[in-house]
């Protein structure tokens, strides 16, 4: 036998002989050395590279939390509401691991854009990283889809009236709209099958989705190998002898210290949130959500929770077209699945924002702010700002806005094969620079 | 047994048949389980029809009914609140009804049986929010133009007091009136009506 043949382990002390019992059965070492010890990253990392490995860190708060929330949680339309209050009051600690579980769902969101913006920064999803960019992109779209199913679970009044707005979403498809909002709610109104069938979805069924789409992201990166801020290959550039990357270091120990210092300092923030503001002004627990869901009364404004406020924006932005909602939603739509084709649509010849000219740099900045605009409108009503004179037909300022940036966040897109083309760069190091 | 693997034909032809068949028996596999995604016969069954004892209205006031799980108002509507409904023909979309939104006996100028009362589904046509009761005295925040009716507090929609929708709003249709019956002058019947279908 082949596996026999590997050569004992030494230097693990008294474990030695199991781990080499071990090996002999199982890839240990190797699996140990290709995405640890010997998997190679750029000696440049720098801030914004802590936020992968923090989602990842997030993802397994959300998973513990979670599994300890159900042993209390009642997933039946009667029972929801007080069930979640019972965790609040009743159990011991219960409090503290349902604020974990919405903490941890706004530090999620807010670790996967920052990881996402870092993309952008520094061109991470150019060749030959489309794959892993689009399983990233993935991974977004299921995290979008598990927080909308768990924001319905507590049935409160917010969880109740914003799953019949994005429900109903569908229901403006054409011709199969109607049917469409009733196979997915199971009922003709949001109702405890409803209910029901959401906790299925947010408890096993994407969390199983989402940890496979993670492996295979992982899986995609050590296959690659990482990209750096000055958006070079460090393989480019191997030691002839060993083979190893001038520029690269192991990731263990180097990065793994990085990182969990990284997490040190997220869970001193993470825990000030937890303990000290966990509903964050109305911005991570929504206090409307604290009032049970009532079908006949819809709260006097309703509004996703901050994550979803840039999509809600563009939704309410676009206008009815022939006697439909559904051009709104398909520009959300649109503007979520619009990530997927990032690594074609950009054509400049270096990757990273410090090589790139202004005309990317400027995109960059008008598409954050843009991003910052809708995310604030989204979360107010539509009359925030007040109404127009006579001359605008006395449109709500805010819409306008919200038309401004729904078009701008577009043009960044739609436009990019164009400004990235003819955007005067800078040439790239032939080495990664401190 | 040759050095070179051949491929064999007959072989190779099974292989394809065979997982022909077991894919198209794996998306057969998946049809019962989207079905039993669609409503049960128990949600099915749940529509029955409701009484509201309207005794006790009075004019210019609404009260709320559940009726398959959705709002059903009754609106006691004054002189007044007639009057403005005729004001609005020129800013509603759809000013005779033309869209079935409503049983035959409700299609005219009130959308209703009795003049007086309005029995309309409190569920915006745009995304299901249910809309407020807003009098025309809300006229500083609903403009220059608002005779009185509901406002929807999701995207902005605006209805009369016959639940017709206002120009310009998301929604793109009128309230739905449900079939009804006047049981007695002070009971009606919501989900039913005369001919009992």
């Amino acid at each position: 036998m082949a596996a026999t043949q590997k050569q004992a382990i030494t230097g693990a002390g008294p474990l030695n002989g199991l781990l080499t019992w071990i090996d002999q059965r199982y890839p240990l070492m190797s699996t140990w050395r290709e995405h640890l010890a010997e998997y190679y990253a750029p000696k440049n990392f720098n801030f914004w590279y802590y936020f992968g490995s923090l989602a990842m860190f997030v993802l397994v708060i959300q998973i513990v939390s979670g599994i300890f929330l159900t042993m209390n949680y009642k997933p039946d339309a009667s029972q929801a509401f007080a069930s979640v209050e019972y965790i609040m009051r009743d159990v011991p600690w219960g409090w503290w691991i349902r604020y974990m579980h919405s903490t941890g769902a706004s530090a999620f969101f807010i670790c996967v854009y920052l990881h996402m913006f870092r993309a952008m920064l520094y061109g991470s999803y150019r060749q030959p990283r489309e794959l892993l960019w689009i399983f990233g992109v993935f991974i977004y779209l299921c995290l979008m889809a598990e927080a909308f199913f768990g924001y319905l679970l507590p049935w409160g009044q917010m969880s109740y009236w914003g799953a019949q707005v994005i429900v109903n979403l569908f229901s403006s498809v054409p011709f199969i709209g109607e049917d469409l909002s009733v196979w997915i709610r199971g009922d003709y109104v949001i109702s405890d099958a409803t209910l029901n069938r959401f906790f299925a979805f947010h408890v096993i069924a994407v969390p199983l989705v989402l940890l496979g789409l993670v492996v295979a992201h992982l899986l995609a990166l050590h296959e690659v190998g990482s990209n750096n801020p000055d958006g070079i290959e460090i393989k480019k550039n191997k030691d002839p002898r060993t083979g190893i990357p001038f520029d690269g270091i192991p990731f263990h120990p180097y990065y793994t210290v990085k990182d969990t210092f990284g997490v040190a300092v997220f869970l001193l923030v993470f825990c000030i949130i937890v303990f000290f503001a966990p509903e964050m002004g109305g911005y991570f627990l929504e206090y409307n959500n604290f009032i049970p869901a009532d079908p006949l009364k819809t709260p006097q404004h309703i509004a996703p929770v901050w994550y979803f406020t840039p999509y809600y924006s563009v939704l309410r932005a676009v206008p009815p077209m022939f006697n439909s909602q559904f051009p709104g939603v398909l520009a959300m739509g649109i503007s979520t699945l619009i990530l997927f084709f990032l690594p074609w649509l950009d054509r400049s010849p270096v990757k990273s924002i410090r090589y790139r000219g202004p005309l990317y740099k400027s995109a960059l900045a008008i598409f954050v702010i843009a991003f910052f605009l809708l995310g604030y409108l989204g979360t107010e009503p539509t009359n925030v700002w007040g109404q127009f004179g006579d001359w605008l037909g006395g449109a709500d300022r805010a819409t306008v806005a919200a038309r401004i940036g729904t078009i701008l966040y577009f043009l960044f897109f739609v436009l990019m094969p164009w400004y990235t083309s003819i955007d005067k760069t800078r040439p790239e190091p032939q080495r990664v620079t401190s | 047994m040759s050095d070179k693997p051949e491929i064999n034909p007959g072989r190779r032809r099974i292989i394809v048949l065979s997982a022909t068949a077991g894919g198209a028996a794996a998306v057969a596999t998946a049809l019962p389980f989207a079905a039993s995604m669609l409503p049960s016969e128990r949600a099915k069954a749940a529509g029955a029809p409701v009484e509201a004892d309207i005794s006790r209205l009075q004019p210019g006031d609404m009260q709320t009914v559940e009726w398959q799980g959705k709002p059903v108002w009754i609106i006691r509507r004054t002189r007044e609140m007639l009057e403005s409904i005729r004001k609005d023909d020129d800013l509603v979309t759809d000013p005779g009804s033309s869209v079935q939104q409503q049983p035959d006996y409700a299609k005219n100028a009130f959308r209703s049986i009795k003049e007086e009362f309005a029995v309309i589904e409190g569920v915006c046509t745009h995304l299901g929010c249910s809309p407020q009761f807003k009098s025309v005295e809300a006229r500083a925040e609903m403009g220059p133009d608002w005779n009185g009716g509901f406002y929807c507090p999701c995207h902005g929609s605006k209805f009369d007091f016959a639940g017709r929708v206002y120009k310009g709003a998301p929604a793109p249709i009128n309230l739905r009136v449900p079939k009804h019956t006047y049981l007695s002058a002070t009971t009606i019947l919501i989900g039913e009506d005369k001919k009992g279908a």
